[in-house]
């Protein structure tokens, strides 16, 4: 299953907040948008996954969805979103409740999906008893509970630690290599880009357009050794993010 | 640095200063908690009683103004031999019980209405606020000539005294849930009625239980006041009944059972939450 988007431009009254955004995301691909805050890149997100409408362009789904796909375009949001009186096994539960799934299935995908998100033996765990990076591999393990076809991930490692981050980025690969999950991921963070993303589409600063879209042909699971390779591309994207952020810096102050 | 030993400055400095002339950083982190110490309260009160009854029998409290607590006891046990405070008690508390309850279903349900439907608030909430502040129990002799002058105009008050703040807890309550986990019910395909029941209301629950809390003692005043007006046996009844006669022993037994019932409610709720909430701490 394929998404497209196609010349999507959207207004918050008088604010343009993006214009004549396009691009496809392929299954099996990971597609990381990056650009400065504010440039609309949740708004993008929400368009892609069916929360919001663009007041010009449309988003497309080509192909069927997967079998067995529960909920073809499902989120992983950066504040996780976990509903605080519900434990980790019942946050899962909570996506598969509604399908109507017999009993032993149900069990069968909330057992796998822990186990493939290394969450086995907190499965009765609060969330408020969960680490930060914890909390967010249960957000995606309530993701592959339904199988999607396509994720769409906001900032997911945005609100956890540098080391934590390292950790979940190995752990997204690894599952990349076995699912081959496609994925539109946003992000601000210029090393989460490069380590994963397959193509990555350079936002300008508000209104966000397309500065750059930017191929890497090095597999995701080789990257983190070679990134002495990456590092050229990462310094390229890093120019054409440096002026976007800083003007965008400025905005903002004078906004305020 | 051996010559710190001999300078006065070193050996005057306060806190324990070692060789090195090192000392520990003054901890100033102290007070400003709250740490629970259950034994202060019942000893408060004990304490207050013990005064109370030495005052009495010494003579410093007139037993014109003040019976002892001695006296109010004893007039608790009269009212348990004769049989009249089941009677009493059995009057109040089913009163109490099901205006509560009855006030608190059906504020509950209008609450979420107002929470979840636009026309719903656009219609009710200017009404809620009307009502609100009026005293209900200036509403009894309204209620007497619709519901009778038995129970029904009796409990129709606690519903109507209970309803409103109910109906105020659980619409803010909504109002505070948390929107992005809304979105995310929406983004994982979730029914409406899943959002309502696994969401929304989870996330007012807190709300909802410290209006239950009010709305229970809003119910115990409104109750007594409700009682005094016209009833034969209830609380209120037996208090007024007392005040009138100056049996003042028997209005101190008939406050204090009062506060007995105000502090059991408290306690179940306090229960209910600790059950309910127990995902919070
Ligand atoms: N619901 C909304 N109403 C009005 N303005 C919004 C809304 N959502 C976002 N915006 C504005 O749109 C711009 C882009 O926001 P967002 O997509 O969150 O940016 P990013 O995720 O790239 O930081 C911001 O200036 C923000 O203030
Ligand atoms: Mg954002």
């Amino acid at each position: 299953m394929e998404l497209i988007v196609e010349a999507v431009s959207h207004q918050y009254g008088a604010t343009e907040v993006m214009a004549d955004i396009s691009f496809t995301i392929g299954s099996g691909e990971i597609v990381t948008v990056i650009g400065p805050s504010g440039c609309g890149k949740s708004t993008l997100l929400r368009f892609l996954g069916g929360l919001e409408r663009p007041t010009s362009g449309k988003v497309f789904i080509e192909g069927a969805a997967p079998d067995g796909s529960l909920n073809p375009l499902t989120y992983v949001f950066q504040d996780f979103a976990l509903l605080p009186w519900r434990t980790v096994e019942g946050n899962v539960r909570l996506v598969l409740d509604d399908h109507r799934l017999s009993a032993s299935h149900t069990d069968e995908i909330v057992d796998d999906v822990l186990a493939r998100t290394k969450l086995s033996e907190f499965r009765s765990a609060w969330p408020r008893q969960l680490s930060g990076g914890m909390k967010q591999r249960v957000a995606i393990a309530r993701a592959l509970a339904v199988r999607p076809a396509v994720m769409l991930m906001d900032e997911p490692l945005s609100a956890l630690d540098s080391q934590t981050r390292e950790l979940l980025m190995d752990d997204l690969v690894e599952l990349w290599g076995r699912e081959r999950f496609s994925a539109c991921y946003v992000t601000h963070n210029l090393a989460e880009a490069v380590r994963l993303g397959h193509r990555i589409v350079v936002l300008s600063r508000r209104p966000g357009r397309i500065r750059e879209v930017v191929d890497i042909d090095v597999p995701l699971s080789e990257r983190a050794t070679r990134m002495a390779e990456l590092e050229v591309t990462q310094r390229h994207l890093w120019q054409l993010m440096r002026d976007e952020a800083r003007e965008a810096d400025r905005e903002l102050l004078h906004v305020d | 640095m051996s010559t710190d030993l001999a300078s006065p400055a070193a050996q005057h400095a306060e806190p324990a200063t070692d060789l090195a002339g090192r000392r520990e950083v003054p901890f100033r982190g102290g007070g400003f908690r709250h740490r629970p110490m259950w034994y202060v309260g019942p000893v408060v009160f004990a304490g207050l009683l013990l005064l109370w009854e030495l005052g009495s029998r010494s003579g410093v409290i007139s037993p014109i103004a003040l019976p002892a607590p001695s006296e109010a006891l004893g007039a608790l046990g009269d009212l348990v031999e004769t049989g009249m405070l089941w009677r009493h008690l059995s009057a109040s508390l089913s009163r109490l019980a099901l205006g509560w309850s009855i006030g608190t279903c059906l504020g509950i349900l209008v609450g979420l209405a107002i929470g979840l439907f636009a026309v719903a608030r656009s219609a009710l909430s200017p009404l809620v606020s009307a009502f609100f502040p009026i005293p209900k129990i200036a509403l009894l002799p309204l209620f007497i000539i619709w519901f009778g002058i038995g129970e029904g105009s009796k409990v129709a008050t606690l519903v109507f005294g209970t309803f409103f703040p109910t109906v105020i807890a659980t619409y803010s309550g909504v109002d505070g849930v948390d929107r992005n986990l809304i979105r995310m019910g929406q983004s994982f395909g979730l029914k409406w009625r899943s959002i309502v029941t696994k969401i929304i209301l989870p996330g007012a629950l807190p709300a909802i239980l410290s209006g239950a809390r009010i709305s229970a003692s809003i119910a115990i005043i409104l109750l007594i006041a409700a009682e005094m007006i016209g009833a034969e046996y209830g609380l209120g009844a037996y208090i007024l009944m007392a005040g009138s006669l100056f049996a003042l022993d028997q209005l101190i037994a008939g406050v204090a059972m009062l506060s007995i019932i105000g502090l059991i409610v408290a306690w179940l709720i306090g229960r209910a939450e600790r059950k309910l909430l127990d995902w919070r701490l």
